[in-house]
């Protein structure tokens, strides 16, 4: 599918928040294209506003100016065809994992799938993550990378036009994590939907991505530099630990990370 | 002897049995008889022991209180009537709480029993009421700003006096009794709810909100189960206020209940029936008390998040 126009397009977006009478500005002129099908990496210092770019895309926060779009419709409320991935799960903790990805799947495909697909498609996306042998686990009754894959699970089952992830690795430790990102680029290759990550780690970022939106510090964050990430799929993290391209990459993403980092202090 | 004997082979008859079966079962090992019974033993006498140490403290701490209560009204012209003088006046009150000799000659348990079916109407009322008026004040800054106030003179007055303003209302004893029940249990249950509303995470929010739930389902799917603890804390607080206002205003309406029964024994001076009465309520409110935490356990079974 291919619009004149790009699939996801953020355009000169500014945020600001009102706390007792100080406005600060998070973000300034923010311009971001995604193409349909792309998995892009948004990674800067903590504060530097990229949770707050991710709620504009889900629509959880409004733009104080600018616009984004999707698939030209502008985009001011949530909605499920842009579901987020929350960076501590979310679960509800009263429902199993089957009713929590089934909540979504009720409420998106209500009209469009008989009960008995929507408890199919359950499964399936609860398969997708390896996670339907927990089916009937309460959340507090399964491990922190286990939730993580049901809020997985619980996003793709909305069939999202974009995937929205907040950190969603961040709470968990190295092998876990590393297991996730698996199965995440597992899923993508598979489903080839659009997705958005937010990240602080540099490893992940060049993994994951097609593109890494590299931001600058707040107060007034904005795009710093895309990096384009021209490794080929599907990537294996053994391999890619001694290829030019990953490394060129990835020295790339920390200069940007480190020298911003010392301008702060420096100007500080 | 012969019996005797038969009986040791069955005995060991049934030990082979369950040594086969054990056998069955990889990993279990084989238990001898006499090793059974031991454990077995062994485990009564644990159980017993628990027992005793739940029960055995208030056993002993009730027969002194009663004891010293004896030695102290057991003098001549004790105001108060002293246990034994209790029993012998009052023995059929405590012994049978379900008999019917006429209109206002039935045992306690009847009387509870009329309490109880008020306190339902009136309790139930202000469950549903306040669960929905601190769903609304919890969710709605306006509304808050707006009632809390009024919420928290309101919730000062003491239960028996709305009783003239309902009485004049409702023109009738029974209404208004469930009216005191009503006005004095809703008031903790608004107030917890709303705190529990105003607490649930930003999470669940943004979750209902991604998944578009509409107003209806987000109250049950999200507002009730987050809220549950906080609601039912409020419920156990208010059930136990209603109990506390629904003797004081049988008191004043008159009837069958347990309140008016008190009012009555103390107006012929049978000072024995309202010490067996207040014993009733207690028990009573104890395990109305426990319903509530009961059911709040089941409902809350798995809401605390991990």
């Amino acid at each position: 599918m291919h619009l004149d126009r790009p699939f996801l397009k953020l355009e000169q977006v500014d945020k600001s928040f009102d706390r007792g009478g100080v406005t600060s500005v998070v973000l300034k002129g923010i311009d971001l294209s995604v193409d349909k099908g792309e998995f892009i990496s948004i990674i800067g210092h903590s504060g530097c506003g990229k949770s707050t770019m991710m709620n504009l895309i889900a629509g959880l926060t409004r733009v104080t100016s600018g616009v984004v779009l999707l698939e030209n419709k502008e985009v001011n409320a949530p909605g499920p065809d842009r579901a987020v991935v929350f960076q501590n799960h979310s679960l509800l903790p009263w429902l199993t994992v089957y009713e929590n990805v089934r909540i979504g799947v009720d409420k998106v495909f209500s009209r469009t799938k008989s009960r008995s697909q929507r408890h199919d498609w359950t499964l399936h996306k609860l398969d997708l993550v390896q996670m339907s042998h927990a089916k009937d686990k309460r959340p507090s009754e399964i491990s922190g990378g286990m939730k993580q894959r049901v809020g997985i699970a619980r996003a793709l089952a909305m069939e999202p036009k974009v995937l929205l992830m907040d950190e969603p690795f961040g709470a968990l430790d190295a092998l876990t994590r590393a297991h996730l990102q698996d199965s995440i680029m597992a899923i993508h290759a598979q489903l080839r939907n659009t997705a958005i990550m937010i990240t602080h780690d540099v490893d992940e970022a060049v993994l994951l991505s097609d593109r890494i939106v590299m931001m600058t510090n707040g107060p007034e964050a904005h795009i710093g530099e895309i990096l384009t990430v021209p490794l080929a799929r599907p990537r294996r993290r053994l391999e890619l630990v001694a290829d030019p391209q990953y490394i060129r990459c990835r020295k790339a993403v920390l200069k940007f990370l480190y020298e911003r980092r010392r301008f702060v202090e420096a100007a500080a | 002897m012969t019996l005797a004997l038969s009986n040791t082979e069955a005995l060991r008859g049934a030990a082979k049995v369950s040594q086969s079966e054990a056998k069955a079962i990889p990993g279990v090992k084989a238990i001898p008889a006499a090793d059974w019974l031991a454990t077995l033993r062994a485990g009564l006498l644990k159980a017993a022991k628990q027992v005793a140490t739940v029960l055995l403290p208030p056993i002993v701490v009730l027969a002194l209180a009663l004891l010293l209560w004896q030695i102290a009204t057991s003098h001549q012209g004790a105001s108060l009537p002293s246990p034994t003088k209790i029993w012998a006046e009052a023995s059929d009150l405590i012994a049978s709480p379900f008999f019917n000799n006429g209109p206002q000659d039935i045992g306690l348990g009847w009387r509870v029993l009329v309490s109880l079916e008020r306190v339902a109407y009136g309790f139930g009322l202000a469950a549903v009421f306040g669960v929905l008026l601190g769903a609304i004040v919890g969710q709605s800054q306006w509304a808050m700003r707006g009632l809390d106030p009024i919420f928290q003179v309101l919730r000062t007055v003491p239960p028996l006096a709305w009783l003239p303003l309902s009485l004049a209302a409702f023109r009738d004893a029974n209404p208004s009794a469930i009216f005191v029940i009503f006005i004095t249990a809703i008031w903790p249950i608004i107030i917890n709810t709303a705190v529990g509303i105003r607490n649930i995470p930003q999470d669940y929010r943004n979750v209902a909100a991604v998944l578009r739930l509409n107003q209806l389902e987000f109250f049950w799917r999200i507002m009730i189960p987050s809220a549950a603890p906080y609601i039912f804390t409020g419920l156990r607080i208010g059930v136990g206020l209603s109990w506390l206002a629904i003797v004081a205003a049988e008191m004043l309406t008159g009837g069958v209940g347990i309140g008016f029964f008190i009012w009555d024994a103390w107006n012929s001076s049978r000072l024995s029936d309202i010490i067996v009465a207040l014993t009733y309520i207690g028990l009573v409110g104890f395990m109305l008390d426990r319903v509530i935490a009961f059911v709040a356990k089941l409902a809350t079974r798995g809401t605390q998040a991990a």
